[in-house]
């Protein structure tokens, strides 16, 4: 393999491309060839990283098209082959609601079976079986990552959720918890701010999450109201007192999530107020009726209208738009982004009543965003950091077992969901290259570059890999990504001995690392 | 003579500069480790006010009843004010009795109201003042570390925290699971060859080095003789290797345990606080055990939280953010079996904006005065850690 990384020259690096795609994969057209590495890096920064097919597609249709493309997916198609996978999961075909009514059933005869013995093992059936929708769940998740040719929602969705954390082990928040992603986020993703935080809010997932399940008047719960503004909306020191937490507090009273066939019993004046939507519940007899003041509004008591309205306050303020602005652009341009264009984002975004896809227009046609593409300037956290080294190696080849990532990223601490405070994964370059991460780090380089790592092994009982190999020195790395690469980097894998070597080496590099 | 004697005499001497450097740490075998209890734990159900009828008052299904030696499900007496949480019983109540652990009560953030988790652990782990403008790059941790000669620190975290970042490049290692290296020696030295230039080279050279250091000293334990007891899991797991790491070659270390932010069903004697307190007791317990009885003496441990709850329990069984927690010191040359700090009656009338703890010893001053004592620090590195702040001798160590 050596002998490549002295042969510079484009005539010769086009003839050993030839040869080793009729060598080895027979798949990737050779068009990338002419892509500016500029645009190349813009494609690595908003998808879950550039393979030679999503460069293809990029020469093929031009930039400006590939953006409105992302920011405005129409067909968001599967590969057949991913879509088979999918369809093929159990839970994909039941309705999430009738899901979880089963494992509340499920649950409560568990917890009746009067011998010890046999109570524990129905308990750990029903925690095995909540555990598998998480599995299912994440394995959607890194199939779409990997393969959805609407990459940049998918990159909004992960950052969504991030953003509306909930953590799987809470309660039986595992059962709905890829409905909540598949639904209240991903279908947001790039539409309107104010629709995805009231989906979140509508969700049992998250009222469970954070408590307001348990809020109710007499009862109250602060913890909802209070992230909610510290993390979903206006941000912490952001103006809103402890007052404001406690009357957000009483006006999220009774909003919960109730899994029974009946409805609850009610007087019949309040009959009329009682909300249900799946495993959503607004329960009037359990809200705080008094007139609440919330950021120097009056809001009169009268149920379920009231949120809306805290709502539409919470998403208006200037705050929220500086806030979300601020977040993206931190995701997606640098630790620090530029003020300026942290303003001109949060402009837009009050300016279309916080259209998501508008603002994200903003960043991707600022100045300051293709200035940090050129300096590689953003670090990569563990989950784009090994997505885009497995759509590196295998481009279109498409996986059978996702357990194999799943491990990799919950060793990495960034496991899907798996953090366990509302707060989210950081995305500070600072909270993932710490000596002991990059160690990580290499291992799992090694792990992707050194053969089919499991990936290629169906996660069923007696099966067996299928023959795959990481091709991470293809066409792309000849056309372009070799000339990103700095003498020492070079230098470094001119001394591999293999091909699963160099692959580590590659994978290990500074510049894979950004 | 011991090592307060040492440091007392130590200290009264001239100061002997190296290099333009206090010359600090004189006894290299000094440890500290800062253990943060992540998500604001529910000091008034493990340190319980016994004394106070308004804790019984309002908590009526959270209360921890008074201490009674007929009864398991009840405080351990400390002292006529205060008692213990029984999943203490058997880690940590031991050491009360030995006057190795003191409990300051009324500890926090002064200046930081936001009641908010990461803000406050920010601010705690950042150690500077709040109305300035913050530098995320300057851990208190860090600093001290700077200023100290011969120190080896370690964050045993998964990510190098708040607390340890700055100028000091500190390593980071996750504890829970240390399995063999599968990148080898060449490679190794090829990748560290990549990042010879750039901001990640330090990251990546202690790294390996840390890497190979703390593989040896896990695969040690392992072959070691097992001393027959369960074997243990979770922090208790983490806890004896970090006791083994800093008997063996850390003396300033960093971990972090989350799971404390109880809004619903905290539970009182038995449940899911008590459950997570008593892994947290074996794992301290098991800390001490490991790093033995010579080292112990010179090893203090912290343990801290970002805040309390509130005082009265809401109406879910729970506890919603607070403001005062109490702080935890402990180690074998320490001046504990004591309640240290200021302190006021626990009635509704003091209660902090009629809702939580106050906060009557700050964090900063309480570890500028702790630090001082364990390391014989001069008050201009002090100034450097902490800056504009008095430290407070709670005479600890």
């Amino acid at each position: 393999m050596s002998i490549t990384a002295s042969l510079g020259s484009r005539s010769v690096a086009k003839f050993l491309i030839g040869t080793i795609i009729g060598l080895v994969a027979c798949r990737q057209p050779a068009q990338a060839a002419e892509l500016a590495a500029q645009d190349v890096a813009l494609l690595d920064r908003l998808s879950w990283g550039v393979n030679a097919s999503s460069a293809a597609h990029l020469r093929e249709v031009g930039v400006e098209r590939w953006l409105q493309e992302q920011l405005h997916p129409a067909n968001a198609a599967l590969p057949p082959a991913v879509h088979a996978q999918i369809e093929a999961m159990p839970d994909v075909h039941r309705f999430p609601f009738d899901i979880a009514v089963a494992f509340d059933l499920q649950a409560k005869s568990a917890n009746q079976v009067a011998d010890p013995e046999q109570r524990r093992a129905a308990q750990t059936v029903f925690q095995q079986g909540m555990n598998d929708r998480v599995k299912q769940a994440a394995a959607r998740t890194i199939l779409r990552a990997l393969y959805a040719p609407d990459q940049l929602r998918e990159r909004m969705t992960w950052f969504w959720y991030n953003h509306f954390n909930v953590f799987q082990y809470k309660a039986t928040i595992r059962v709905l918890l890829g409905d909540y992603e598949d639904h209240a986020i991903r279908d947001h993703a790039l539409g309107k701010f104010h629709d995805l935080l009231a989906a979140t809010l509508h969700h049992p997932v998250m009222l469970r999450y954070l408590d307001n399940a348990d809020n109710a008047a007499g009862h109250r719960n602060e913890n909802y109201a209070r992230e909610i503004m510290e993390l979903h909306t206006m941000g912490v020191g952001s103006g809103y007192t402890q007052a404001d937490v406690e009357a957000l507090a009483r006006i999220l009273t009774g909003v919960g999530v109730d899994f029974a066939s009946e409805d609850p019993k009610l007087k019949p004046e309040l009959q009329s107020q009682l909300v249900r939507e799946g495993g959503f519940e607004f329960n009037p007899a359990r809200h705080d009726y008094g007139d609440k003041t919330f950021l120097g509004h009056q809001i009169k008591g009268r149920g379920l209208a009231e949120v809306d309205e805290a709502l539409d306050i919470l998403c208006r303020h200037p705050a929220t738009a500086t806030h979300i602005a601020r977040q993206l652009a931190t995701y997606f341009v640098s630790d620090n982004p530029p003020d300026a264009l942290v303003q001109r984002m949060a402009q837009t975004f009050e300016k279309t009543d916080g259209d998501i896809a508008a603002v994200m227009s903003t960043l991707v046609h600022a100045p300051e965003f293709s200035a940090t593409l050129k300096d590689g300037a953003k670090f990569k956290d563990p989950v784009l950091y090994v997505i885009s080294a497995v759509r590196l190696a295998y481009d279109t080849k498409v996986i059978l077992n996702t357990m194999p990532i799943q491990g990799w990223l919950n060793r990495l601490s960034e496991g899907l969901f798996n953090h366990e405070t509302p707060d989210g994964y950081s995305m500070l370059s600072t909270a993932w290259n710490g000596p002991g991460q990059m160690m990580l780090r290499f291992e799992i380089a090694r792990a992707i570059g050194s053969g089919s790592a499991g990936l290629f092994k169906p996660n069923e009982p007696n099966t067996v890999d299928q023959p795959a190999f990481p091709q991470v020195m293809n066409a792309l790395y000849f056309s372009t990504i070799r000339q990103t690469l700095s003498p020492t980097t070079l230098a470094a894998l001119d001394q591999a001995v293999s091909p699963q070597d160099w692959n580590t080496l590659f994978l290990s590099s500074p510049e894979f690392m950004h | 003579m011991n090592r307060r004697d040492l440091i007392k005499a130590f200290a009264a001497s001239a100061s002997l500069t190296v290099a333009g450097r206090v010359w600090a740490a004189p006894a290299t075998d000094a440890r500290l480790l800062v253990v943060f209890l992540r998500g604001a734990y529910d000091a008034a159900n493990v340190i319980v006010p016994v004394g106070s009828e308004f804790y019984y008052a309002t908590r009526p299904t959270l209360a921890i009843a008074r201490p009674d030696a007929g009864n398991p499900n009840a405080a351990l007496a400390l002292d006529a004010g205060w008692g213990l949480h029984p999943a203490l019983r058997d880690s940590i109540y031991p050491l009360w009795a030995k006057r190795e652990i003191a409990f300051v009560p009324f500890a926090g953030c002064t200046d930081d109201l936001s009641r908010s988790h990461f803000e406050t652990q920010d601010t705690i782990e950042l150690g500077q003042t709040v109305g300035g403008s913050r530098d995320y790059r300057s851990g208190f941790m860090s600093r001290l570390a700077s200023e100290l000669t011969r120190v080896k620190p370690i964050s045993f975290t998964d990510q190098l925290p708040l607390i340890f970042r700055g100028h000091a490049q500190v390593p980071n290692t996750s504890i829970a699971s240390v399995s063999k290296p599968g990148v080898d020696d060449r490679q190794a030295q090829l990748i560290k060859q990549m990042y010879t230039q750039g901001s990640l080279a330090n990251s990546v050279a202690e790294g390996f080095r840390v890497r190979d250091d703390v593989y040896k000293s896990v695969s040690e334990e392992m072959t070691a003789a097992n001393r027959g007891a369960v074997s243990p899991r979770g922090f208790e797991l983490s806890a004896r290797r970090i006791g083994h790491l800093m008997r063996e070659q850390f003396n300033l270390g960093f971990v972090d345990v989350g799971g404390w932010d109880t809004h619903v069903n905290q539970g009182a004697a038995t449940g899911y606080l008590a459950s997570r307190l008593g892994e947290l007791g074996r794992g301290l317990a098991g800390f001490a055990e490991e790093i033995g009885p010579a080292m112990w003496r010179d090893t203090v441990v912290v343990v801290i939280s970002e805040f309390g709850r509130t005082f009265r329990e809401n109406g879910n069984h729970g506890t919603d953010h607070g403001h005062g927690s109490v702080y935890w010191v402990m180690g074998g040359g320490i001046n504990g079996g004591r309640m240290a700090g200021e302190q006021v009656k626990v009635a509704e009338a003091t209660l902090f904006q009629n809702r939580d703890y106050p906060v009557l010893t700050d964090y900063r001053a309480f570890f500028a005065g702790l630090i001082q004592r364990v390391y014989g620090l001069q008050q201009p590195s002090l100034e450097r850690i902490f800056t504009g702040i008095k430290p407070k001798d709670l005479n600890l160590v």
